[in-house]
């Protein structure tokens, strides 16, 4: 593919997390109290790629929030890097199933907004924007709008500009949800060789088993109402992996074991 | 660029104007037709000029009455573009007030909205007693008529982006004036133009509707004299210079948000 080696090793290599005892109760729209999480603990290594699926409303993306500071947790701590998360976090980016781009700035412009926004060194970050457009096969395309690109195209766009400022922590939630079979695999490889470049920690959420497997170094598997977590699984299949691994008895294995939750949780049923 | 040879310029000036043939051709065959119907029904009638006069006797009157046009069109445009300016000034400060005021949002908006319903035009007397004939009245008729469509548009745009796109910034660490610069503005101004175009039109028929009521010059006054006067041909001569005048503004509003939004043109705009 693309000469991704040729891009420097971000200098903010991935941060841990350490989430303690976390809860999260909320007001629902029409009232009443709605238990979104019951003690979520969990930590992360650094530069560790960690995957969360789980049903539809288990919370997971009421984590992922807890996690970027948006949200606050009602008991409980998190900590990003040994500290506390309190408001924004600087070093973490975010990518959302929707792209979210800027339909009125081009391509360069989307990925320079987090560089606008923190008032980093523009000239430096130019070039790395442009060396990530470049690594995901985009660099026709930088000062196209995002009006005239596809699904695929856009989502690149929006990973280039989660990694523009070389986050320390990368949070994804279901960000290939709303992309084509074929597309997904592409993205799937191509998140795993830029993350395998960066390092980052990355806290990834998809409905998808599969994926979650062939992309992450644990899964982390949640029941829901409350949202806890129902089992761990360590995947320690070798890298890099691709469309050869989904045929390996291990990965197989993880791919069952983590359906079993689902069938035992009345989320599958096969009658 | 300056210096193309015209031998090498023909064929796109030729291929350029063959495109806008094609675009507008229809639209200017259309109108050529109800003007060449006109014309030969007024004269196979013998329809009267007071009654109707045919499209020739309105151009030619026109051309001959010229400089009393556009002394009152000047006066019009003047009241028009006051109004049209002041609802602007007046109207996106108070959508940003709703957008971010629970105050607004709750009291002011819903208020504004049943507002909304009352014909502006029937208050035109009203502010002639209070305002005198001077050009304040028709300012403020237009100014009224034309608020409505800007500020609820802009509203609605400024409510527009998705939440995620506000998490987005606020995950970098932006504040509510960056969210506000750089995402809830630029994404409502294609909704704003949408306002403003709007806006321009009712300001035309604000400053018209004034002058009807109480004036000494300006368009609208001009119809009404030629009215008394049973001059059908200059009250016709006033129509055409009044819609030009329309088509004209608004068409710069147009033309102003395709200079400002490049990129909506590229998003709504169907690649042939």
């Amino acid at each position: 593919m693309a000469p991704v080696e040729a891009i420097e090793r971000s200098p903010t290599a991935g941060v841990p997390i350490v989430i303690r005892g976390v809860t999260k109760h909320y007001r629902a729209a029409r009232g009443g109290d709605v238990h979104a999480l019951a003690e979520i603990d969990l930590s992360i290594k650094a530069g560790e790629f960690v995957s969360i699926v789980g049903p539809s409303g288990c919370g997971k993306s009421t984590l992922l929030m807890l996690v970027s500071g948006l949200l606050a947790p009602t008991s409980g701590t998190i900590e990003i890097n040994r500290l506390p998360v309190k408001g924004a976090v600087p070093n973490i980016a975010i990518v959302f199933q929707r792209d979210v781009l800027l339909d009125w700035r081009t391509v360069l412009a989307n990925v320079l907004l987090p560089v606008e926004i923190k008032k980093l060194d523009p000239v430096v970050h130019r070039q790395k924007a442009r060396e990530l457009l470049r690594s995901v096969g985009l660099s026709e395309f930088e000062d196209k709008y995002p009006a005239e690109l596809s699904g695929g195209m856009r989502q690149r766009v929006a990973i280039c500009r989660a990694l523009v400022q070389g986050p320390g922590l990368l949070l994804m939630d279901e960000p290939f949800g709303a992309l084509d079979a074929l597309t997904r695999e592409q993205m799937n490889l191509d998140l795993q060789r830029m993350w395998r470049r960066d390092r980052n920690t990355v806290l990834f959420i998809t409905h998808s088993i599969e994926e979650a497997v062939l992309l992450s170094d644990r899964v982390v598997v949640m029941s829901s109402r409350p949202g806890r977590i129902a089992d761990v699984v360590v995947n320690e299949l070798s890298r890099p992996r691709g469309a050869h691994t989904r045929s390996e008895p291990r990965f197989v294995e993880h791919v069952e074991r983590i359906r079993e939750h689902f069938l035992a949780l009345g989320v599958l049923s096969e009658t | 660029m300056t210096t193309v040879v015209a031998a090498d310029n023909a064929p796109l000036i030729t291929s350029r104007a063959a495109g806008w043939i094609n675009r507008n051709g229809p639209v200017l065959a259309a109108f050529a037709a109800i003007f060449a119907l006109w014309e030969i029904g007024v004269r196979a009638f013998a329809i009267p000029d007071y009654l109707l006069p045919g499209p020739l006797l309105i151009a030619s009157k026109i051309i001959s009455s010229w400089q009393l046009l556009l002394l009152n069109a000047v006066v019009t445009l003047e009241e028009i573009l006051s109004g049209f300016l002041l609802s602007v000034a007046v109207a996106i400060p108070l959508a940003v007030a709703v957008v971010y005021s629970r105050l607004f949002e709750r009291v002011a908006f819903p208020f504004m909205v049943s507002l909304q319903t009352i014909p502006k035009v029937a208050l035109a007397p009203i502010l002639v007693i209070w305002l005198g004939y001077g050009i304040l009245p028709k300012v403020m008729v237009a100014f009224l008529i034309s608020f409505f469509p800007i500020v609820i548009n802009s509203v609605i745009g400024m409510r527009s982006a998705e939440k995620e796109m506000i998490y987005l910034v606020q995950s970098m660490g932006a504040g509510e004036l960056t969210t506000f610069l750089k995402i809830r503005l630029p994404k409502a101004l294609p909704s704003i133009f949408g306002g403003l175009k709007v806006g321009m039109g009712q300001a035309v028929v604000g400053a018209t509707v004034g002058e009807f009521i109480a004036a000494e010059n300006g368009l609208g006054y001009l119809q009404l004299i030629s009215q008394v006067r049973l001059d059908t041909t200059l009250l016709f001569a006033a129509v055409v210079v009044l819609s030009f005048l329309g088509v004209l503004l608004f068409n710069i509003v147009g033309w102003i948000e395709q200079l400002v939004l490049p990129w909506n043109r590229v998003a709504t705009e169907i690649v042939e």
